[in-house]
């Protein structure tokens, strides 16, 4: 399951990051088949925003390949890889936030899907709909609070068209209802057979959607496989409460 | 969240904006035929006015949508007029030399943005003066300029001098106009928002599918030949040509000002902005030191009591947009609004300050 393959659309092949020395990925291996749902989870420092960041092309990897659609695409830049179909959301959220919600989505939809001006219209329109944002398309992003923000990283990716989503933690500080908002329209976005990686630190929010699950700890993948089993993983445990030798 | 049942519809302009358009078409055709009612003297400021529009809309396109601040935008008002001269020098007609010459301009700044737009913030804005300074200098070495004693546009002074100066007041009209109406329909345009997308953050422009590097070399390049066009006609006002003078940074320090008091970011203050100077200029430009003095209080007035400058404070506070370049979703229940100017200040597509 985690040595690339042919049917893959996304794989990552001996992949490793380092800022300076220290190591942030250490040699991964992830191939994930079309119209998957993955999830990543792991303790703080574990490397899973890099593995988003390499995989989206925001900075390339210090060694090792990345393939998209049956393409190596570890020399192409984000703008590229967006192009192609592969997009992201910022952990921390960066808006345009001297544009409107409406202007930020439409930017996404006009270059990132290639659209021409009414059809970007329409998709921007439909994706602030789906994120329950259009009663805020006209207010500058500057003003938005952090859960509006949150949901602006997911409508202006979902604006590009991508047929694979990488999530940084956009599920983070939601209360219960607003939880369950997201899941919804998680879920509406697996009907509509786009892929999704999802990096959450609120396991069971991302155990509704996940079919896989994979645990990255110190820049490796310690586990990776049903959710349920993964999170029963001795190893998986012993990241996460730092039990020493057994 | 509310359920609008109806598709919302996008608006681009308000009922404001479009009278003010058939006011911009009112207002340049008057000024068309303006000269024949005019002194000289009035021409001649009127020229200048033009010419102070079009280094203010091309500083603001660049820093306030852009967000490229450069303080080196002298250079290509030097070349502008240093190419003129050598053109014309060359024997090519000196009007027809004025617009090849900005041409060249333009050409020249596409391989310089190669360099320059590696440079990121504060670097960019000083690379910029070092280039503006190196230029100058390079200019220097030519022989024809004969350092900084400077030569002139001679091949002017075959027409005379009532034709000239109507001739000048023409092109610099017929240019703004052109290069106002090119920079609001790019900034009106996809790209336009593409260029605020990377103001606002270049990473996540780039995410999102924005060519990065190929939006701001377009602006790069179109900002340095409007300048070279604002240099090459001020040559021709002044027939004049010492370097020291078109390559001094005092015409980015114009241009900042303009744009900083004029309102940054918007499409309408940096036309403001000119004018504000250019009455200043007017009725206190005699004054020597003082004026000088008094340019550099109001900057620091505005940029601590009205940072937003004179037309981004009339944005917020009425919501009046006269050319607005953004987008506005009126959903269903604004239907009842038909003036689309919906006065919510907060609800305006304006910069935030960049500078």
């Amino acid at each position: 399951m985690t040595s690339p393959t042919d049917a893959a659309i996304l794989s990552a092949a001996g992949v490793h990051k380092r800022f300076g020395a220290l190591v942030v990925l250490d040699d991964i291996d992830f191939a994930m088949g079309e119209d998957e749902a993955v999830g990543i989870v792991g303790p703080n420092g574990a490397g899973k925003t890099t593995l988003l960041s390499v995989l989206s092309g925001a900075f390339p990897p210090s060694s090792g390949s990345i393939a998209f659609k049956g393409d190596d695409v570890t020399a192409l830049p984000a703008t590229q890889r967006c192009r192609l179909g592969l997009v992201r959301t910022h952990q921390v959220p960066k808006p345009f936030g001297g544009m409107t919600t409406f202007e930020n989505v439409f930017v996404a939809a006009s270059h990132g899907a290639g659209l021409g001006r009414d059809e970007a219209y329409e998709e921007a329109l439909g994706s602030l709909k789906l994120c329950g944002m259009i009663g805020v398309a006209n207010r500058r992003a500057e003003t938005l609070g952090l859960l509006d923000r949150k949901r602006l990283e997911l409508a202006r990716a979902l604006a590009a068209r991508p047929t694979l989503l990488l999530l940084d933690e956009i599920g983070g500080g939601l209360t219960d209802g607003e939880a369950s908002e997201l899941v919804g329209t998680i879920k509406e976005l697996r009907r509509r057979k786009i892929g999704i990686v999802w990096i959450e630190h609120i396991v069971h929010i991302l155990l509704q959607v996940a079919e896989r699950l994979i645990c990255m700890d110190a820049g490796k993948i310690i586990a990776d496989g049903e959710p349920r089993a993964v999170m029963a993983d001795p190893q998986v445990i012993r990241a996460y409460l730092g039990g020493g030798p057994k | 969240m509310s359920a609008a049942s109806t598709t919302p519809i996008i608006e681009r302009g308000t009922a404001t904006s479009r009278i003010a358009a058939i006011a911009v078409a009112v207002i340049i055709a008057l000024l068309a035929i303006a000269p024949q009612f005019l002194s000289a003297g009035v021409v001649d400021r009127m020229t200048t006015l033009f010419i102070y529009v079009i280094l203010a809309a091309m500083w603001n396109a660049l820093a306030g949508f852009g967000g490229l601040v450069s303080v080196g935008q002298q250079v290509f008002f030097g070349l502008g007029a240093y190419f003129a001269i050598r053109l014309a020098d060359a024997g090519l007609n000196p009007f027809v030399a004025l617009f090849a010459s900005a041409i060249i301009v333009g050409l020249v700044s596409w391989p310089l943005s190669l360099v320059m737009l590696r440079l990121k913030n504060g670097e960019f804005a000083i690379g910029m003066w070092v280039i503006a300074a190196l230029t100058h200098l390079l200019v220097n070495l030519d022989r024809l300029v004969q350092g900084e004693t400077g030569t002139s546009l001679i091949s002017l002074n075959v027409y005379d001098a009532g034709t000239r100066r109507v001739t000048i007041y023409w092109l610099a009209l017929a240019s703004m106009t052109a290069l106002l109406a090119i920079l609001f329909g790019l900034l009106r345009g996809s790209t336009g928002a593409a260029i605020r997308a990377i103001r606002d953050n270049e990473d996540a422009a780039a995410s999102v599918g924005v060519r990065v590097t190929g939006t701001k070399r377009l602006l790069f390049v179109l900002a340095a030949f409007g300048i070279g066009v604002a240099g090459a006609l001020w040559l021709a006002t002044s027939i004049t040509f010492q370097p020291k003078t078109y390559f001094n940074v005092q015409w980015t320090a114009y241009m900042i000002f303009m744009v900083l008091v004029g309102g940054i970011g918007t499409f309408e203050g940096a036309i403001l902005g000119a004018v504000v100077f250019f009455l200043i200029e007017t009725w206190f430009g005699g004054t020597g030191v003082w004026y000088l003095v008094g340019l550099g209080a109001a900057a620091v007035l505005f940029s601590l009591f009205l940072p937003r400058g004179l037309w981004g404070t009339i944005e917020e506070r009425f919501g009046l947009r006269l050319l607005p370049v953004g987008y506005r979703v009126r959903l269903a229940e604004d239907a009842a609004d038909p003036a689309g100017n919906g006065v919510h200040p907060e609800m305006t597509t304006t910069n935030r300050e960049t500078a």
